[in-house]
Order: structure tokens, then sequence, then C-alpha cells
């Protein structure tokens, strides 16, 4: 700000700047930031959820040890479920940043395009196409999965501390299977075009890094997959029963 | 040549438009698309009828006059502008299908001709260096760093065509904008304006109601100069940075 004519014009300008909260809100770059980094952090807990998910191959009791183990986490500084119930609240928090921000996102971008060509072609690739449906239907897929493996609400025969039996119980439908492995299938198509875009708009992606930050998308999608249909394809097949 | 076009009419901004078909013969295949269009046009007026309005200035593929999307492509099937897209590209009894740029950033003015205003106005709000002018300075006064200088000036090639906000299912301006703000912030010449120019332009990007950017990637495919999809990665950087430093930077 050093040039005479950029004091003058401060000097006749009154109006300031919104505070750094507001101009993320508003902007539409600044709600893809609330997007990324919301989305990043729903991916690092899937990590370790589905790294915790594989503890299933190693028994009823160790599986259900460390589902235990999970609500003593921080004791005795933290009192019995308090770490877990943080970790709801900022996945809440995230959750909804992330669903708002695409809800309101979503509506511009469709109030910028009114009309369509007459001369239609496949645009994007599809894991890009399928960002919206894919995640209303991971939307629903959580609210089914906490009502049947954590409250138990739609889980006839659910017994509260036993998750290694609940589990077993729910791959052991046939529509158990169908929901999960179609929701796992969305949230790797999600993920994969998800990661990357997260990369973008926090401008870490550049032209020599773009392969990297690809492959590293990828990784996680196939990972992520193969890590969570694991236990129902063990349920089904009965390595694990 | 001959061909079959579908194009898109429409009297003005408030009336509704339609896909209009016409034969034209006689195309060679050494003319422009344009040139085409002129033929086109030159059969219209003979037949009293009103001849089909469109963009074009330099027709050497540098002032980003023209547009149309073709077939589905902005600027056609060929990577360039529309001027300079040949009708080699095309068969003999093809049926090309020519339409406007769609946004509604972009309003219908006349058949193929679009309002690109809402561009002019996200280069005032930041599109510029603020200097004290005179006699052109020593070149040499300002040392610029080569990887720097060759960064603006993959930035600089943008005409302002528009066709990125044509391919955009969005209807974003994102490519845009970006190679606008990184053609300057990234030279000394543009750095005391560095935070208020990228602030600026996105606020007047977001309030011409242009979508939002999804990384579909169609944008950099349809750029006819190229300019690179990183490129709004590099802006997003920018953006982050300003955000920042808002309080500082002030107005």
């Amino acid at each position: 700000m050093a040039s005479s004519v950029d004091d003058m014009a401060l000097a006749t300008r009154t109006d300031k700047r919104p505070s750094m909260t507001r101009t993320l809100w508003d902007s539409t770059v600044g709600k893809k930031t609330v997007m990324a980094v919301s989305g990043l952090i729903m991916l690092s807990y899937l990590v370790v959820h589905m790294m915790g998910n594989l503890k299933i191959f190693f028994g009823a009791g160790q599986f259900n040890a460390y589902a235990h183990w999970l609500r003593t986490i921080g004791e005795p500084f933290l009192h019995y479920e308090w770490a877990l119930w943080l970790i709801r609240v900022v996945l809440v928090a995230a959750v909804v940043g992330h669903a708002v921000s695409a809800y309101q996102l979503s509506r511009r971008d469709i109030k910028a395009r009114p009309s369509g060509y007459v001369h239609k072609r496949a645009r994007a690739s599809y894991a890009t196409r399928t960002m919206r449906w894919g995640g209303i239907i991971l939307a629903l897929f959580i609210v089914w999965h906490i009502l049947d493996l954590t409250t138990g609400t739609v889980h006839s025969g659910f017994r509260p501390g036993h998750p290694y039996q609940n589990v077993v119980d729910t791959f052991s439908t046939w529509y158990g299977n169908v929901i999960y492995i179609v929701a796992m299938a969305a949230l790797a198509l999600h993920i994969q075009h998800g990661f990357w875009s997260a990369a973008q708009t926090l401008g870490v992606g550049n032209a020599t890094r773009d392969r990297v930050l690809k492959t590293l998308a990828n990784v996680l999608a196939v990972v992520l997959f193969a890590g969570f249909v694991s236990v129902p394809v063990a349920v089904m097949t009965e390595v694990v029963s | 040549m001959k061909l079959t076009l579908r194009v898109w009419r429409q009297k003005n901004a408030n009336s509704p438009g339609a896909m209009a078909t016409y034969d034209v013969d006689g195309i060679s295949t050494d003319m422009s698309f344009l040139e085409m269009l002129d033929t086109l046009n030159e059969e219209l007026i003979l037949k009293g009828e009103e001849p089909v309005a469109f963009d074009h200035d330099c027709r050497e593929g540098i002032c980003g006059a023209c547009s149309l999307v073709i077939n589905g492509d902005a600027h056609g099937p060929e990577r360039t502008t529309t001027c300079q897209l040949h009708m080699r590209s095309f068969s003999d009894g093809d049926t090309i299908d020519v339409e406007p740029w769609r946004a509604s950033a972009f309003p219908v003015v006349k058949d193929l001709v679009v309002d690109r205003s809402a561009f002019d106005r996200i280069i005032q709000a930041g599109g510029y260096i603020s200097v004290p002018t005179g006699a052109a300075p020593e070149a040499h006064a300002t040392p610029v760093p080569k990887p720097d200088a060759d960064f603006a000036f993959e930035h600089a090639e943008c005409i302002g065509c528009g066709a990125c906000v044509a391919a955009c299912p969005n209807g974003s301006a994102m490519l845009f904008t970006s190679a606008k703000i990184n053609h300057l912030n990234v030279l000394p010449q543009g750095a005391p304006e560095r935070e208020t120019r990228v602030l600026d332009m996105v606020g007047q990007m977001d309030d011409e109601g242009f979508g939002g950017c999804t990384l579909t990637g169609e944008c950099a495919t349809a750029c006819p100069k190229g300019i690179p999809l990183p490129s709004i990665a590099a802006m997003n950087k920018e953006w982050l940075r300003a955000t920042r430093k808002a309080k500082k930077v002030g107005r």
C-alpha cells in the first residue's frame, strides 16, 4: 500500500472489510474451504474407523474389548465416554458444515446454469457427476448405520455392549449387506473426487503434485472400500460368525 | 461440402428462443467456421430473412470475441477459437448444432450473441495495477525471475472469451478469474495489490451470479488458450492467504 494512488483511494473509502469468518462463509471459495476441511475431518475419522473394524477378524473378545476401550479413552482425566462424545460433536459439526455448504453451493450452481445445451454430451468423470447424489446416499446411510449399530433402534434383537454379535446379525440379512455395500461404493467414488478436490480448494494442488494427489485419492478410495466391505464379505462367507 | 445446421435463434433477451434448421451448400473445407456462417447469412439476406447474429472480431484467435457452442463443445471439436476452427474438422453431410454460451451471468442478447460484460466488471474489481503513468519505465528496472515470468505469461494468454463458463456445468468463472489474478499476483508490479485484487475479483465473480467450482475440469479442456486447471488451486491459495491477512489489508 505504498503508492499515492492507493492512499487516495483509502482516504475516500470508508467501508471496512468484513471479518474472516464472514468473508469465508459469504464466498463460494470460502464455502468450498469449509467443505474441504470438514471432508478431510470425516475422511481421517473413516480411516481410523475402518482400521478399528478390522479387529473383527481377531474374534469377539478382542472386538468387543476394543469397542469398550473406545468409551474409556482419556480416563481418568476424562470421564467415561467423554472422549467418544467429543469425537461425535466434532463429527456432527463436520457433517452439518459439509452438508449446508454443499446444499447452498449446489443451489447456486444450478441457478448459474438455468438452461442446458440442446446438444447433450457426458461431462466430467462419473465420480465427479455423482458427488451430489452420492452425498445424499451417504447421509441416508449414516442415519441407518447409527440407528442399526449404535442405538439399535432399527435392529431387532440388538444387544448393547456386544458389537461383534450385532455386526454379524446385520450382515446376516440380505438388505443389511446391500445397503452397506452400495453405500461403501458411493463412499469410494465420493472420496476419489472429494480428496483431490479438497487439495485444490485448499491451494495444495499444482501441476507437479497433481499425479501424487490423484494417486493418493485413488488409494484412499480403494483401501477404505476394501477395508469396510471385507467385514460383510467375511460374515457372508462365514469367516466371521 | 453440404451441411445441415441447427442454430439457436432468439429475437432478443426477453423472447424465448428455439433451434432452427438450415441447409448450407458449397462449403469449402478451407473455410473457417465463421466464414461458413457468413455463407449462411448471405443466403438468408438474399432470401429476405434475418441473418444469424454472432460475435466476432479479429478472426485471428487472439481477441476473444467469438464464441459458439458447437455440437456441445465450446469453440467446437478442436482446441482453438471458433474463428480458427476450419470446416475440415467436419464431414460432408454432417448435422451441426450451434448454440450460444449458456450461463445466467451471460444472458443471450440475440441469437448466438451473449452479454459477457460480467467479465469486464471482474477485471474492473482488481485486474489491473495502480501506477502513476508517464514515460515507459526501463524494462530491466524490476527484475522478474524466469519461472515467475513464464507463470505470468501462461495466464496472461487468457483472452476472456468465456469458453470456461460455457463448458462448466455450474456456469463458473473460476478459470477466467484465476488466470487474471495469477497473471498479476506473481509479478512484482502486482504485489502492492496482491491481497485486495484476489478478494475483490472473487467477490465480484460471486456477485455476478457465476456458479462455484466443483473441479470437473471442463473449463481447462475447453480453453482455447490452454489455461491449466491448477490455476484454480493457485487462486484458491492466494484467496486463503489474503483472507488471513484481510484485517491488515484494509480496503
